[in-house]
């Protein structure tokens, strides 16, 4: 038809690499986001991207970047990452697709599309209530008005949608959502990638439910300042898994899943409790390998080198004969795929771990996750909402010794012993 | 206590129970007296409460038993207990000697009196097995063509509590159709008096005995029911209902299959600094024989001619040695890293014996599940292992360089061999082997390159008792340093 994508307006969600780099190496995949408004395509692309993000997509070489085909012409909400102006196409003609894949072509990307398909009308006016009507579009609108408004407006852009077809276009890579994920059509995977983000996207649902995240409680080895180690419960610990089992009580959740590492402090704190958990070995604490309960002081008096590197770069850090939260993160994944399966679900976890789990909710950065505060005695309570995660935290009131560590000043491998331990906290 | 339901007594909860920690497996259990009290589930990879049937739908020669037999291996290898119900097989129990496609024509009253009483015996046997023999899957692989059958299917699961979920092939290419017949068909039992020709002519007229009534699962009538629908041997897939974890593997397990002819190489490092000297793990480097064997690899390797060929490490040291050797690129899985073996890391079985001799009895009486302290299991390597062999699937002509309790969990999983085996396959230094599927199983070769090295293969001893001699547990230490 002659029309490039320079002549249609797009969005472009990049991952938040690319969004400081924007050349791409191997095949990166374009994503390409297809379906009426309040289907869901925001909510999937921002869960997706946040999903990538954290098993370090772009690390691996692979990037993603999203196009939206949207429907209307006000999108007023860009985020921090976006590049371009807004797609505005009035309608997803199969033409505009063309337009897309040639451009795809054209920069050698790999092409993906996801389209949510949804005729439930209750299913669609949850999700205009939830995501739309906080819209500048609706300030000073009435709600019920609003709803109208914006159902008459999808019914505009019903009459020109034309859905990917498995006739003509099963030369396409794509997956079909219908209804919230009742049922997929998937079609030529074309490798890895795709094949991830489809599992990913066959596991996760909207029904409503929390996620409470918490450590053990005060351990043995906390109390001496060491890290790692298999040591049981302190007196604090123990009295905090009675405090942790009546708020669990009190807060009469529907079906709870608890869910604790091998590692005897978790199964203790789980104990209190008096209901079945289950036990994860991916849940165990980072490996510190040599340094194993050790306190940073013998660290810094052994390894004084690894000591400065971990500073430097924690995330990537890996201890002699260790793991790196790097080697956690991958180690967590099938945990994530499977709290996303779930409903309520409470996981008694470790320090390292639950900077991993709590940076996935939150979309947080490999350089933010490693000095996430996620202190002992403490219950995080999240609950998906709109787009994102809602965090409420719960101290138990039971004393515990801090075990958080900030990033010193000097990370420099020459520093001095004072300089490595500033920041250690407190400890017998 | 817990009430039924899940949810707490309101008076309070009982004081927390005394841990003990099992020593075999390492697993943290509550206790009362000193002994292991009701043992709580510890993560198990299948989190059903009820068992699954599997049922497959679709015509003659559409890759049903290749799939079913695929999925059970698999399922078997993650620890989920499975097996396969063929109902042919049946039929060929029932009726010794088959003649002819006439056996199965729509209107042959005796021959559909037969396939029912089959099906059903096979049932009786899921059922047995599902209930009784401790398993967690059963898959049923028959056509299943009609409506009619698979309701009486799911009535058979409502009554007896089970989970339905089907796995329909469709496929028109007549390619793969005919590629089918020629792999397993003709090869079968039904068809060993007969020439090529004939047995081909009988079986499209067995075919076309079903396709009349063959009524594929549908979108809008079958709405209700948990399925997949593999279209054109992957091309496309059609996911309903996926009610649970073990469905959600299984579906993204069908995804990652594919049939295009390639092989697999599984090879350890070459011989290392610590192998020489009788010490297990660590992170050494090649010995002079070793980086021999990682030259003659990259000559066995560019010989063999291979388009593609994906080469794969571990972390360590000793198996990118042996990469660096082929002058190709490769990539390196920390997964494939080898086994830890905790407290015993870089000791000699002498060592062991001496420092730990209730730990080196344990292990020898069940190799695959126990766990070195502060290390891993064979049970945690598979677990560990298992996006490799998800991502194996995905590929094709692969190389993968690793590690001997790596590689005998590898091939565990490509000839399907039981957890008590496992651990005792025999990978020696310095041979390749080359798996190639075909038909419904692999093909192994195995190919010595001809350097010397040491042998690492421990036999279980006679005496795996803990009160046994150091010169019984130490029998069948190979020769060292």
């Amino acid at each position: 038809s002659g029309q490039t994508l320079a002549d249609i307006k797009h969005t472009v969600f990049l991952t938040k690499e690319q969004a400081s780099r924007p050349q791409f190496t191997n095949s990166p995949t374009m994503i390409v986001m297809v379906g009426l408004p309040a289907r869901g395509k925001t909510y999937i692309s921002r869960k997706l991207t946040r999903y990538l993000n954290w098993i370090g997509v772009q690390t691996q070489g692979e990037c993603i970047l999203y196009i939206f085909i949207y429907l209307y012409r006000d999108y007023s909400k860009e985020p921090k990452d976006c590049v371009s102006a807004v797609f505005d196409a009035t309608n997803t003609t199969r033409e505009r697709r063309g337009v897309i894949i040639s451009f795809a072509k054209e920069k050698g990307y790999k092409v993906f599309f996801i389209e949510s398909i949804c005729d439930d009308p209750e299913i669609i006016e949850a999700n205009i209530m939830e995501v739309k009507l906080s819209s500048p579009d609706y300030e000073d609108c009435d709600k019920e008005e609003a709803l109208d408004d914006f159902v008459k407006r999808i019914e505009c852009y019903k009459t020109n949608y034309v859905s990917l077809d498995e006739e003509k276009d099963r030369h396409l890579s794509y997956i079909k959502i219908f209804n919230v994920g009742s049922r997929y059509l998937v079609n030529r995977v074309q490798d890895h990638i795709q094949s991830r983000i489809v599992y990913y996207l066959m596991n996760i649902h909207v029904t409503p439910r929390s996620i409470y995240l918490s450590r053990h409680g005060e351990s043995e080895l906390n109390l001496l300042g060491r890290i790692g180690g298999d040591s049981g419960l302190s007196t604090q610990g123990k009295k905090y898994a009675s405090a942790l089992a009546e708020f669990i009580r009190n807060q009469a959740i529907k079906d709870l899943k608890v869910w604790t590492s091998h590692m005897k402090r978790t199964i203790q704190t789980a104990e209190a409790l008096g209901v079945a958990y289950e036990q994860w070995k991916a849940l165990n604490e980072i490996d510190a390998g040599m340094c194993e309960e050790m306190t940073y002081e013998k660290i810094q008096e052994n390894y004084p080198e690894e000591f400065a590197m971990r500073d430097q770069d924690k995330y990537r850090y890996r201890y002699p004969k260790g793991e790196s939260y790097e080697d956690l993160v991958h180690r967590l994944e099938p945990v994530i795929m499977e709290l996303e399966r779930q409903e309520n679900v409470l996981v008694i976890c470790h320090q390292a771990v639950m900077r991993c789990l709590l940076a996935y909710f939150l979309d947080k950065s490999a350089d933010e996750l490693p000095y996430l505060k996620c202190p002992l005695h403490t219950v995080l309570k999240l609950t998906p909402v709109a787009y994102g995660c809602k965090v409420e935290s719960f101290y138990l009131n039971i004393k515990a010794v801090n075990t958080h560590r900030e990033r010193p000043a000097n990370v420099d491998v020459t520093r001095g012993p004072e300089e490595a331990l500033r920041t250690v906290p407190d400890h017998f | 206590m817990s009430a039924a339901d899940g949810s707490m007594d309101p008076c309070g909860p009982t004081p927390s129970r005394e841990l003990t920690q099992n020593p075999l497996k390492k697993i943290w259990m509550p206790c009362k007296n000193g002994l292991p009290e009701k043992h709580i589930s510890q993560r198990r990879v299948c989190m059903t409460n009820c068992p699954t049937l599997i049922v497959t739908v679709g015509l003659p020669a559409r890759g049903k038993t290749y799939i079913s037999k695929k999925l059970t291996r698999y399922l078997n290898w993650i620890g989920v207990p499975t097996k396969e119900f063929n109902v042919g097989q049946y039929r060929r129990e029932c009726v010794k000697i088959y003649k002819s496609f006439e056996f199965f024509r729509p209107d042959n009253e005796e021959g559909l009196k037969i396939r029912k009483e089959c099906a059903s015996a096979a049932l009786n046997d899921v059922r047995q097995y599902l209930t009784e023999e401790g398993g967690q899957v059963a898959v049923f692989d028959a056509t299943n063509t009609t409506r009619e059958r698979r309701e009486t299917i799911n009535r058979f699961a409502e009554q007896n509590g089970f989970k339905v979920f089907f796995v329909e092939s469709v496929c028109e290419d007549p390619d793969v159709i005919a590629e089918n017949i020629v792999q397993v068909k003709l090869g079968s039992p039904d068809y060993t008096h007969c020439n090529t020709e004939q047995a081909v002519e009988d079986f499209m007229k067995r075919i076309k005995c079903y396709e009349n009534s063959y009524q594929p699962l549908d979108e809008v009538l079958d709405r209700d029911l948990s399925f997949i629908k593999i279209i054109d041997v992957g091309r496309r897939y059609l996911v309903n209902r996926v009610q649970d974890h073990i469905q959600s593997r299984i579906v993204y397990y069908l995804m990652n299959i594919h049939i295009t002819p390639r092989s697999i190489y599984l090879c350890r490092h070459g011989e290392s600094d610590l192998n020489v000297k009788g010490r297990i793990g660590g992170d050494s480097g090649l010995t002079f024989r070793g980086k021999e064997f990682a030259h003659y690899l990259g000559q066995f390797i560019h010989a063999q001619g291979i388009s593609d060929l994906k080469v794969w490490t571990s972390q360590m040291k000793r198996t990118i040695q042996t990469a660096e050797a082929l002058g190709v690129p490769y990539e390196q899985w920390k997964a494939l890293n080898e086994i830890d073996a905790g407290v015993c890391e870089e000791l000699m079985y002498e060592e062991i014996q001496q420092r730990y001799p209730l730990e080196f009895a344990l292990r020898d009486q069940d190799k695959y599940r126990y766990r070195y302290p502060k290390g891993e299991s064979y049970e945690d390597l598979v677990q560990r292992l298992e996006p490799v062999i998800m991502e194996l699937e995905r590929q094709e002509n692969v190389l993968v360089i690793c590690h001997q309790a790596v590689m005998r969990c590898l091939l565990a999983y490509f000839l399907d061999k039981s957890a008590e085996e496992l651990p005792y396959l025999k990978c020696p230094l310095h041979t390749v082997l080359k798996l190639t599927p075909v038909a419904y199983g692999c093909k192994v070769e195995s190919i010595y390159l001809n350097v010397d090295a040491v042998n690492t293969h421990r036999e279980r001893p006679e005496n795996v008792n803990v009160h046994r001699s150091a010169a019984d547990a130490l029998q069948t230490v190979p020769a060292h340093l």
